[in-house]
């Protein structure tokens, strides 16, 4: 997934966020106070009383995707390292605070964004952002450090993906998709990259991106602006502004062929289908098309009343699991994916013909009034839902702020998915499918020899 | 890996409880947010616990009928895994595409999970459809139809996600610890059963399963939302009147786990090797439970400041994970814990594991690391209350460990009673090293299996 974390306590990813975004709306539901500090740094208050207890965030505007050629897995190791200390506490203070505080805390990194967050009694908030703004700029690490956390990041690599075949499918496949664009590379590094990450370059990193006018503070809980408001001001206010940061990336070329990624492992016992095609997302490319293909991705597959589970699990009865998915919060090209997991006995070719052929009938025929009155109506519940799932508001300001959104555009969302028609559904299925090349992955069993 | 996830949680259920009391403490400082329990009784005697939480208009309701996974019979095990993964699929009138349909179209959940020690259920619903969400739910309950095509089709998944487990190294090494340490007892099996036991169970079994522990006697309901009592009432008979008054009798005999600290290396070939281990533990009526687990967060239950952490992750770098936790079954208890490193690093992870216990249960904890601990786990509390769904398991949890209605207001005394010579001596009794047995699955070099 397109996220890593501290510790194992991993979030749920993608769906959590897609479930969030669904909730912020017409209604206005998640209902936030914003204002910008004269550093520049933007403050997102989402108040929620129901316990005595607030999460504070500090998300950064760089990710994965930021890092330089040759040293990836760089913001990831840095996130680790910022538990390490700094010029006014030593190691271990940090989590030891939190912890003797009665808080809960981790940090996880994306390709867009890398975030630090508590959850804590309110009336610890002013404790927990003291402690943050200070290892915004603090920060001290040494060799003698960065080498047992080298082994840490290198053991949790070897955890994520070269224990698991599937995960080392994945990373083949990003790299095969994107020919340019920086989602091509692992989010926690190439191993031997980690290997050569050092302090000079960690810390260069550091200092170039982590600056309050390249952060976004987010308080969930129960707390008011108006409460938070001094706080922001006099710990993260004080930190003086950094240089001005331009995110550059690069751009996708156009894909010139289909391509097929094919992993056949021993320990491999169900096997998977999944094709992938790029997208546009909210910043990236045909911008337009990013709330009809969230539609779309529910009506193809998103769950027991979707296409793809009812012809391939129920009336095929090929396969035991078939969906879609779409997520359209990445800064650089997003991915419509389809995919499956075939029963025992049936053939790959089965499952990518019948997958195919479901696209093509998407193509000429398009999705009904009643299929798009569904997956809308869905879309609006789960925002509902969202709305009682503690943290989600602030992690979905954190993703839309530190990737060129806006709080209304979280705001209007449901107003957005509303107005998405029969006709836009299938122009953005056009768009995205009709004719493009595509990374098809096939994970198989390799038998025991 | 998901039968390790899922005892993990189970056990992070009831140190929710303990979190209950701490959480008095910090409630006490802001009393408008005081959590009332209400024990409420239909018409008909079901009982439900509620909290009531007008946040949403949603309805979050909670479930559990103690005897589980346990229970399946000799040469069926898997039956109530199966069980709660066909219930919702088919009932009354509704065949499987209907039921998951008329689901689906509402946004309503409703499932059902098969623990080692109780069959458990969740519905949650928007309140605009809650009418529909409780008969889903009765149906569900009193007229599953296990008709032949879910059947199959839940078989297939269960079968296949069975095969993924045994490809995973920290479900071979969490396996073969549970059939060493409960071997020839109910708790050495797998609650997903095996390819062969799953392969054999039939509709039959299924409604036996249904009628002998689907009944009014072992049912705990928690609720948390926005309904008040009265309301609640009619959906409780409504779902739930109907239902057989007594479950057939069940007995889960007590077992002492023979772990005798050994070492078990399992040959998979993987670059990373799974060690998990285990020790003998205690129940969670035992006297010395609270203390138990103000210790076992001192060794390895806080996330960046434990023992195992700083010895095994932050000073010599072997782990990303190192973790411990108490498993108290019903009929039996277990100090567990796990780590994953690299095969040539595993010898000396073991060791310091080991160097970890022994000095722990020598000296117990400092008298700062139990203030410490104490601080989290009662500051913590709060943080129970953050969704439905947590103090609706909380609320379950309370009535199958009889805990008290005011559980929640007592937790944290609990937790503040526990004095450094009671933590002395209970490290002492609990924490045994030479009864530290590990399970390796990997290539772990210049370990080998052997006692």
């Amino acid at each position: 997934m397109r996220m890593i974390s501290k510790c194992v306590a991993v979030f749920a990813l993608v769906a959590v966020v897609a479930v969030a975004w669904s909730e912020r709306a017409a209604a206005k539901i998640f209902d936030p106070e914003t204002f910008m500090l004269d550093n520049g740094m933007q403050v997102v208050v989402i108040s929620n009383a129901r316990a005595p207890v607030v999460r504070h965030m500090v998300w950064y505007k760089v990710g994965a995707a930021d890092e330089a050629p040759g040293e990836t897995g760089i913001a990831h190791l840095l996130e680790h390292l910022m538990f390490k200390g700094t010029t006014n506490y030593g190691p271990g203070v940090f989590s030891g605070q939190v912890a003797r505080n009665g808080g809960q805390e981790n940090a996880f990194t994306s390709y867009d964004y890398t975030a630090y967050h508590q959850t804590i009694a309110k009336d610890r908030l002013e404790m927990m952002m003291k402690l943050e703004a200070d290892r915004m700029t603090n920060l001290v690490i040494s060799e003698a450090q960065v080498a047992p956390e080298r082994d840490v990041v290198l053991e949790e690599r070897r955890s994520r993906v070269d224990n698991s075949p599937s995960a080392q499918l994945r990373e083949q496949v990003n790299a095969a998709l994107y020919l340019n664009y920086p989602y091509r590379r692992p989010i926690i590094g190439w191993e031997h990259e980690i290997r050569a990450l050092d302090v000079d370059r960690i810390l260069a990193f550091y200092k170039r991106y982590y600056a309050p006018n390249n952060a976004v503070l987010i308080v969930e809980g129960d707390v008011t602006a108006e409460e938070l408001k001094p706080l922001a001001e006099k710990y993260y206010g004080v930190i003086p502004r950094g240089p001005e940061i331009e995110r550059v990336r690069t751009t996708e070329p156009p894909a010139r062929a289909d391509k097929r990624v094919v992993l056949e492992h021993e320990r491999v016992t169900q096997p998977a289908w999944s094709r992938r095609f790029i997208a546009p997302s909210y910043r990236y490319g045909e911008t337009e098309h990013a709330y009809a293909l969230q539609v779309l991705a529910e009506i193809v597959g998103g769950g027991p009343s979707s296409r793809l589970h009812k012809r391939l699990v129920l009336d095929d009865g090929i396969a035991l699991s078939a969906g879609s998915y779409y997520g359209a919060d990445d800064l650089g090209p997003a991915t419509f994916v389809f995919y499956a997991s075939p029963k025992p006995g049936v053939g790959m070719d089965r499952i990518e013909a019948v997958i195919t052929d479901e696209i093509a009938k998407l193509l000429a025929d398009g999705i009904t009034p009643a299929e798009l009155e569904g997956a809308i109506e869905r879309m609006r519940n789960n925002a509902v839902f969202a709305r009682d799932d503690f943290g989600t508001a602030a992690r979905v300001f954190g993703s839309t702020l530190t990737t060129g959104g806006t709080v209304d555009e979280v705001e209007n969302w449901l107003d957005r998915i509303g107005e998405v028609s029969v006709e836009s559904v299938a122009a953005a299925a056009k768009h995205v499918l009709d004719g493009k090349h595509h990374v098809t992955a096939e994970l198989l069993a390799k038998p025991q020899s | 890996m998901m039968r390790f996830v899922s005892i993990r949680r189970l056990l992070a259920a009831v140190p929710a409880l303990i979190m209950v009391l701490t959480m008095m403490a910090a409630l006490a400082a802001s009393p408008a947010h005081a959590v009332q329990v209400e024990r409420v009784t239909s018409p008909g005697g079901i009982e439900a616990w509620l909290i009531r939480d007008h946040s949403n208009p949603i309805t979050t309701l909670k479930l559990s009928f103690r005897g589980g996974a346990a229970l399946d019979p000799d040469g069926k095990s898997g039956l109530a895994n199966l069980a709660a993964a066909t219930m919702d699929e088919g009932a009354g009138d509704m065949d499987s595409n209907t039921f998951q349909k008329a689901l689906d179209e509402r946004s309503i959940t409703l499932r059902f999970t098969a623990g080692r020690d109780r069959f458990d259920g969740s519905l949650r619903t928007l309140n605009k459809h809650r009418d529909e969400a409780f008969e889903y739910l009765r149906l569900a309950l009193n007229e599953p139809r296990f008709d032949e095509e879910p059947v199959e089709r839940m078989r297939a998944r269960i079968i296949s996600g069975i095969r993924q487990q045994q490809e995973d190294p920290r479900n071979r090494a969490g396996r073969a610890l549970f059939e060493t340490a409960f071997e020839g007892h109910p708790y050495a099996r797998d609650n997903d059963g095996t390819v062969e036991s799953v392969s054999a169970l039939t509709a039959a079994d299924l409604r036996t399963f249904v009628g002998e522990r689907i009944a009014r006697d072992n049912l705990l309901i928690g609720v948390v939302g926005d309904i008040d009592a009265e309301t609640l009432k009619g959906y409780l008979d409504k779902a739930f009147g109907t239902l057989p008054e007594k479950a057939a009798p069940w007995h889960v005999a007590k077992i002492a786990p023979k772990l005798s600290g050994g070492v078990q290396v399992i040959d998979v070939d993987v670059p990373q090797s799974a060690i998990q281990f285990a020790q003998p533990g205690i129940l969670r009526s035992d006297p010395d439970f609270y203390t138990a687990y103000v210790l076992n967060y001192v060794i390895g239950g806080g996330g960046f400041v434990s023992r195992l952490y700083e010895e095994v992750r932050e000073k010599r770098g072997l782990a990303y994970s190192v973790y411990s936790y108490l498993m108290p079954l019903d009929a039996a208890g277990a100090v567990m814990g796990g780590a994953a490193t690299a095969n040539a690093r595993v010898a000396e992870t073991v060791t310091t594991v080991r160097d970890v216990w022994k000095k722990f249960a020598d000296e117990g904890p400092t008298p700062e690391e139990l203030k410490d601990a104490k601080t989290y786990l009662t500051g913590a509390f709060p943080m129970r209350f953050t969704s439905s769904s947590a103090i609706a398991d909380m609320l379950v949890g309370m009535q199958e460990e009889n805990l008290g209605i005011d559980y929640i207001e007592k937790r944290n005394s609990y937790i503040e009673a526990v004095t450094l010579e009671d933590a002395k001596r209970v490290a002492k009794r609990l924490y045994q090293p030479d009864k530290l047995t590990f399970a390796i699955a990997g290539k772990p070099e210049g370990v080998v299996s052997g006692n």
